[in-house]
């Protein structure tokens, strides 16, 4: 009997605020109260029924507030000059206020939380994507048109006003963060070999962790001038070379590899470990042929990443790996560009007329975050290459 | 092919913990022991020393004697890899290699320790340990699947594949029927009345019936109270103790009066 009263009012609540939108909260309120109390008097009257079902809104709730929270901020905003911006938060805000109250009166205190935090947590996601959506669409709607055959495969050499490319700074940039992996991924994983398998519960360990740790927060420019020092105290001052810049990029790349490998090997279980050993390998080729091979999805994908994380490093190359206009495949002799310096001195120094170098500056970017996304995109691809394989 | 061990005086620690004290059997070859006490009593790190798994644990050691085929196990000059070879063992979970398919898991004794068989000669080994197992006709059209895609019991009889296909002196068995359903049981208990007659078999187990039916020697393990270490309180053939046990405690724990 109950349930039939509930259906009724659900649906006198319906064809009420498909009448007139604009009184909803005064419709469910009058509708709304009168059901617990007729729930109430239900149990204690038969005082078998359980209450399973509850009042619920209609699933269209949420496009209806949006729609009159739109709509109020809209006639707000024009009446009193405000921005879009300003008028986006106050939808938002409108949205959160409008739709748990009208959920705490129709439904139960419960539902009202969720809808609230629910709002919250949409709400947040999208703040934190308003930068990378509009960097991402400055940079394309700058980059995209400068990007064209001569832009990829030419240098700058000699280029004066419009024409030149970024093809020395794609090969600098490739060649330094190649050799910068190279150093970073042996020294990386075996590092973090020696933390799980080897430094359980040990004193290196603990202080291996704690450096890593500071390794982490290393300023890059700090890490640059390291590389200076080193190298002036082999080639003398005024150095420069890309290798420089790959031993820059290494000192930030280690702690973030030694970090990613440490979880993923934490995350192979015990147990194979133990089956392993209880066949008789010794703990070296456990290592090798079991945990190695667990983590790998992971492991790559931790590589992956640290390189997208220092692939556009400025300060460090600024310093070590200087400037060219020049093609150079030499890491060991003379500078090197890199497409962060190349952005860099494009913006800065873009010559007359500024257009060309800025524009020029802008398809560097565009090109080094393509980079960056292939590079995420060829992690995930090997990621699931290399997983293990569970269910045919 | 199978030796029997002897044990004695032994005291295991978990750094200054003495978990396991005085420990003196003599388990014989070619039949079943069983392993039975109360949850803690260090029954699976009794068994766990029996092939210097314990030691894989920092700060764990033993001291006192296991001697096999007159060497003992804890000698200076005795390599635990070597040991291990010798002494298999079967976990309680059961744990294939997940990168690995059912072939390459059965083989990966050999494999990862990188001896060079031929193919006629690895088809052989892997046939011969999964009929040993019992698993060889459920497995035989799809040994290139991963081992992970069996069912539990399917996955522990390939475990036991695994360890009896580097043909061990010794089986140990920690708790193998625990997480499995009683047809599966059943399929390892009958596979263990199997492989006796080849090797000397350790198995804990918390099921007392299992125990009554698959051993020929049962050893008791108790604690005297909680925090002190535990002991053994009897060892004697499997029907004795079921029927008319030396010790107290034993027919106490046995009839279900206690723990």
């Amino acid at each position: 009997m109950s349930d039939r009263t509930r259906t009724r009012t659900a649906a006198e609540t319906t064809s009420r605020t498909e009448a007139d939108p604009m009184s909803t909260s005064s419709t469910t309120s009058s509708t709304g109260t009168p059901d617990p109390g007729g729930r109430g008097r239900d149990t204690s009257g038969t005082a078998r029924h359980l209450a399973l079902s509850q009042p619920r809104l209609p699933s269209w709730a949420g496009w209806l507030v949006a729609a009159v929270a739109v709509a109020a901020a809209a006639i707000i905003c024009l009446s009193l000059g405000w921005s879009i911006a300003g008028g986006v938060v106050l939808a938002v805000v409108i949205f959160a206020v409008a739709l748990p109250a009208w959920s705490a009166a129709v439904e139960n205190g419960r539902a009202a939380k969720d809808r609230l935090v629910t709002t919250l947590v949409w709400s947040a996601f999208g703040l934190a994507m308003v930068p990378l959506v509009s960097l991402l669409f400055t940079v394309v709607k700058n980059g995209a048109g400068v990007i064209d055959g001569q832009f990829l495969s030419y240098s700058m050499r000699n280029v004066i006003g419009p024409g030149g490319g970024i093809y020395h700074a794609i090969i600098g940039t490739v060649l330094v963060t190649l050799a910068a992996a190279v150093i970073s991924v042996p020294v990386g994983v075996l590092t973090a070999i020696y933390l799980v398998e080897y430094g359980v519960r040990n004193r290196t360990a603990r202080m291996i962790t704690f450096l890593v740790d500071v390794m982490t927060g290393i300023p890059s420019i700090v890490a640059g001038l390291f590389a200076y020092a080193v190298f002036v105290l082999f080639f003398g001052e005024g150095v420069r070379m890309g290798f420089g810049g790959s031993v820059a990029l290494s000192l930030l790349m280690i702690p973030i590899v030694v970090r990613s490998c440490e979880e993923m090997l934490k995350l192979v279980p015990g147990d194979l470990r133990e089956a392993a050993y209880a066949l008789g390998v010794p703990k070296w080729r456990t290592i090798v042929k079991v945990v190695l091979p667990t983590a790998l999805p992971g492991i790559i994908t931790g590589i992956t990443l640290s390189i997208a994380r220092v692939i556009g490093e400025t300060a460090p190359l600024l310093v070590i790996a200087g400037s060219t206009d020049s093609v150079n495949t030499d890491l060991f002799a003379n500078r090197m560009m890199t497409l962060p310096v190349f952005i860099y001195y494009s913006f800065t120094q873009p010559g007359v007329p500024a257009e060309y170098g800025q524009q020029r500056a802008w398809g560097a970017a565009l090109v080094l975050i393509v980079i960056v996304m292939a590079l995420n995109l060829v992690a995930r691809g090997l990621g699931r290459l290399f997983s293990p394989k569970s269910a045919s | 092919m199978a030796k029997s061990i002897d044990v004695s005086d032994l005291d295991i620690y978990y750094g200054d913990f003495l978990a396991v004290e005085g420990v003196s059997m003599t388990i014989p070859a070619r039949s079943v022991t069983a392993l039975i006490g109360p949850s803690g009593c260090g029954k699976s790190t009794f068994l766990r020393s029996l092939n210097r798994m314990h030691e894989v644990i920092p700060g764990a050691r033993v001291e006192g004697k296991i001697v096999i085929d007159g060497q003992d196990l804890y000698g200076d000059d005795i390599d635990p890899v070597e040991v291990r070879r010798q002494v298999g063992m079967v976990f309680q979970r059961p744990n294939p290699f997940p990168t690995m398919s059912i072939y390459d898991n059965v083989l990966a004794g050999s494999r990862l320790n990188s001896k060079k068989l031929g193919k006629h000669r690895s088809d052989e080994i892997v046939e011969k340990s999964l009929r040993g197992a019992n698993l060889w006709t459920e497995v035989k059209d799809r040994l290139s699947k991963p081992g992970q895609g069996l069912s539990g019991g399917q996955q522990q009889r390939l475990c036991i594949a695994r360890a009896i296909a580097v043909e061990p002196q010794v089986l140990l068995m920690d708790e193998p029927c625990s997480a499995l359903d009683p047809i599966s049981t059943s399929a390892i208990e009958d596979l263990i009345h199997v492989l006796k007659s080849d090797y000397t078999i350790v198995i804990v187990t918390h099921n007392m019936q299992q125990a009554a039916r698959v051993s020929e020697d049962t050893a008791f393990f108790n604690l005297a109270a909680a925090g002190k270490p535990g002991n053994l309180v009897e060892m004697n053939p499997t029907r004795k103790i079921f029927a008319n046990p030396d010790e107290k405690a034993t027919e106490a724990y046995i009839s279900g009066r206690f723990g």
